[in-house]
């Protein structure tokens, strides 16, 4: 069975990677039905959804369009998201498998300075990050990484810790493989269930740390993002809900989709769950 | 029979669709009396804990009864509600486990756990409960019962948990007590005294006693009556000298048969007798690294260990749990470093190799694990587990699996099992492709650290045979380190017992089994269970 057909097998996968695709052609198309910058204002401030032609979604405090705002922003968010984790997950991952892997002073060293970013509150360290960096989407995504990759570290050593003494792992060892080749082979396919999870865990939490950024004014002052549109939206909650919860519903659909595909991708990689479907 | 106390009648477990077959448990149909202990035994996927956990409700997920009764005396216990049949657990019926530490609570004094069974029911005040506790723990022979009462279960022995689990299922005093596999995790010394404390307390207190076991030495020693379960049916059932003397259905005989038996085979000459290992004064002392306000702790593995090992030899350690004898089999195959003395393989002294100096040494001496679940990668194909090995060492990739190959088929898997998943094959199968990974490094010394002490007798037989056809075709020395004397003196030429990490004594397979110099080997010997049993049937 190849492995697109164990994937589509898990039913919520397979509508977890629809949304995934839908999201991604909104981005695509932004520029082609909205050709206009999303900043710009186009009609009366706080035209509610549904009433005016043109203006499906409405519009916000300054009279831009909501839905051209949506559909420019997708590509923003899943961005940062999806890049910011891959980031956070090529610091964690090595440095979580080589603390664990290794143990005794390799580990304290590795760990210690692992709790030195721990200590310090997440998001205060991206405001100061970003505002070093000056902001821009890479200077975001960077700080997010930077901020959001301790987790990862850590589960990867607890997973690395519990895994390096399994007979399977002693086996390797006693035919002469590399500690390299145990790592890569022997030791991190099997951790990667909990790395998955985490990961589409992570994504939706960069987003939202994104959304945050851009509510102190620390966005990118040139890209539209959900984040930014929940963030100017919040003070008037009561007067526009439209203004927050089209982009929220984004934000809540491409989590739940990213986290279905996790898992539909953790089934498939899993041989023994793929055979027992059969 | 007036005095049943349980009665089985046609009772069928249907499992879950999709299982490997179609009932748990089918048209099974036994009594267990007043005052008798019957014996329900099979393998591994018998059916024969599944009856059991039926009568105490405590049936896994997915499966369920959907012909049959069971009668307690005369109340049908499947049609019970679970209050009713809370209210007969623990009361009238007690059930003990195979596996004290995680049956006990980690974080409950021993005593507590006891009076929880009252308190559970309902049943006198607080310090009432510790007063019967005590008592009971005085009643399973648990030494210090005061102290003992005060303990966590990590501070108690294997044996003593098992006595405390005992206390708790006896605490009511039910009528019957089931006992799933209740010594299976011990030693073998310790064994031998739970099963007298089982028997002796079932005459003490004239109970049923439902045991469940895989293990016809301990069917052996304490049964009244056996029922021999196979694939969810009842093969057999009878009074236990019937069965042990005349076993009449040819599955029963072959589980009999299977037993490595007390008669122990001719030494064999060696023809050779070049030494191969050489193992002078190894020390090994593993050290907890202590806190800022706990010292660290020693414990002695290996001590002043000294022997050698011929080519082409078996040599067996065997030894009681803590005795050392794993440890000296991973500083073998340098799993674990020695901290003093020499192993000499060959003349190249393996102990002070570290780095790639000892990766290219290593391939000469490999390892056959315990755990045939765990010491195969889920995630590898098994082909290419195999191949793992070579190819760390420098053969072409396309080489190594076609080797993979040509091994499964040595071991009698056939080379079609190259492309499968490790979870696709049963204990006994994994074990083989354990032996073709070790095997493919072509090394001159084998270590089988309790190789096949996680199988069924059956398949226990088949993996040693093969070990030895192996070894014979492909001129193998082995170290067999196993806590069964028995399965040593089947298969190895000299033996080694070990205890508290020194050599006890060492000899030929005949000297040590058959005539012991040192009480310590007479004692592993006398605890046997079923040894009584064999040396009246020769």
């Amino acid at each position: 069975m190849s492995f697109f057909a164990r994937f589509a097998q898990n039913r919520g996968a397979l509508i977890g990677l629809i949304i995934l695709a839908l999201i991604i052609a909104m981005a695509i198309l932004a520029p082609l039905l909205f050709p206009e910058s999303p900043w710009r204002m186009v009609q009366r401030p706080f035209l509610p959804p549904f009433e005016v032609d043109g203006f499906v979604l409405g519009t916000d405090t300054m009279g831009r369009n909501v839905a051209a705002g949506l559909m420019h922003g997708a590509w923003v968010s899943l961005l940062i998201g999806l890049v910011s984790t891959s980031v956070a997950l090529i610091i964690g991952v090595p440095l979580g498998a080589v603390a664990g892997y290794y143990g005794g002073l390799v580990d304290d060293a590795l760990m210690r300075f692992t709790e030195f970013f721990q200590t310090i509150p997440n998001f205060a360290l991206a405001i100061v990050l970003v505002a070093i960096m000056q902001p821009s989407v890479t200077s975001i995504v960077l700080a997010i990484a930077i901020v959001s990759w301790p987790p990862v570290a850590r589960l990867v050593r607890a997973e690395f810790m519990s895994l390096r003494n399994r007979e399977y792992v002693e086996a390797a060892r006693l035919v002469g493989q590399g500690n390299t080749t145990i790592i890569l082979k022997q030791i991190l396919p099997n951790t990667l269930s909990p790395i998955i999870v985490l990961a589409s865990l992570m994504v939706a939490t960069a987003i939202l740390l994104e959304s945050a950024l851009s509510f102190l004014g620390l966005g990118d002052p040139n890209v539209m993002s959900w984040g930014y549109m929940i963030g100017a939206a919040r003070t008037v909650i009561r007067q526009a809900w439209w203004l927050s919860f089209f982009p929220g519903m984004a934000i809540l659909l491409t989590v739940l989709a990213l986290n279905l595909v996790g898992e539909g991708l953790d089934d498939a990689l899993n041989p023994k769950l793929a055979r027992e479907r059969q | 029979m007036t005095d049943t106390v349980l009665s089985i009648r046609n009772l069928t477990l249907a499992l879950p669709k999709g299982a490997d077959r179609r009932y748990a448990a089918e048209n099974v149909t036994y009594d267990v009396a007043k005052g008798e202990i019957m014996c329900v035994v099979g393998e591994s996927g018998s059916g024969k804990s599944m009856a059991a956990n039926a009568v105490m409700g405590l049936l896994p997920k997915g499966v369920r009864p959907t012909d049959g009764e069971i009668l307690f005396h005369g109340e049908d216990l499947l049609k019970l509600d679970e209050k009713r049949h809370r209210e007969l657990r623990g009361l009238r019926i007690g059930m003990i486990f195979q596996e004290p530490m995680t049956a006990l609570n980690p974080l409950m004094r021993a005593g507590d756990q006891i009076a929880e069974v009252f308190e559970a029911h309902g049943l006198y005040n607080a310090k009432e409960r510790q007063q019967k506790a005590l008592s009971l723990l005085e009643e399973v022979g648990i030494p210090q019962p005061e102290k003992a009462i005060r303990a966590y279960p990590f501070e108690l022995s294997g044996g003593q948990r098992q006595r405390v689990m005992i206390a708790m299922a006896l605490a009511l005093e039910p009528e019957l007590l089931i006992a799933d596999e209740p010594t299976t995790a011990l030693d073998v010394t310790t064994q031998a005294q739970i099963l007298e404390l089982i028997r002796d307390l079932q005459q003490r207190r004239n109970m049923a006693v439902m045991f469940i076991t895989h293990d016809f030495g301990v069917v052996a020693e304490i049964a009244t009556r056996v029922c021999v379960m196979r694939l969810g049916k009842v093969v057999e059932l009878g009074l236990a000298s019937d069965i042990l003397g005349n076993p009449q259905h040819e599955y029963t005989r072959s589980l009999i048969d299977a037993i490595p038996s007390n008669a122990v085979p001719p030494a064999r000459d060696v023809r050779d007798p070049a030494p191969l290992l050489e193992v002078r004064q190894l020390n090994k002392v593993f050290r907890s690294r202590g806190g800022l306000f706990k010292p660290s702790r020693e414990v002695v593995a290996l001590n002043d260990v000294s022997f050698t090992l011929d080519r082409g030899e078996t040599v067996g350690i065997v030894g009681e749990s803590g005795s050392g004898k794993s440890t000296m089999g991973r500083c073998v195959v340098r799993l674990e470093r020695p901290d003093s003395g020499e192993l000499l393989l060959d003349g190249v002294n393996l102990s002070a190799l570290k780095g790639d100096a000892l990766r290219r040494e290593r391939k000469r001496v490999q390892m056959v694990f315990q755990d045939p679940y765990a010491s195969l990668n889920p995630r590898t194909r098994v082909g290419l587990a195999i191949a793992q090995g070579p190819i760390a060492n420098g053969v072409p990739r396309q080489e190594a699996l076609k080797q993979a190959g040509d091994l499964l088929d040595l071991v009698g898997l056939g080379a079609a099992a190259a492309e499968r998943f490790p979870h696709e094959f049963s204990g006994g199968q994994r074990q083989r492709i354990g032996i073709a990974r070790a095997l493919a490094l072509n090394p001159e010394l084998i270590v089988a650290d309790e190789a096949v002490s996680a199988l069924d007798v059956s398949i226990q037989a088949q993996i040693l045979e093969l070990l030895e056809d192996l070894k014979r075709k492909l001129s193998l020395s082995l170290l067999f380190i196993t806590h069964d004397l028995r399965v040593a003196a089947q298969v190895c030429d000299r033996i080694i017992v070990m205890q508290h990490g020194r050599i006890v004594e060492q000899g030929t397979a005949q000297e040590v089994f058959l005539s012991p110099r040192e009480a310590y080997t007479r004692e592993l010997l006398d605890a046997i269970p079923g040894r009584a049993h064999e040396a009246a049937a020769v």
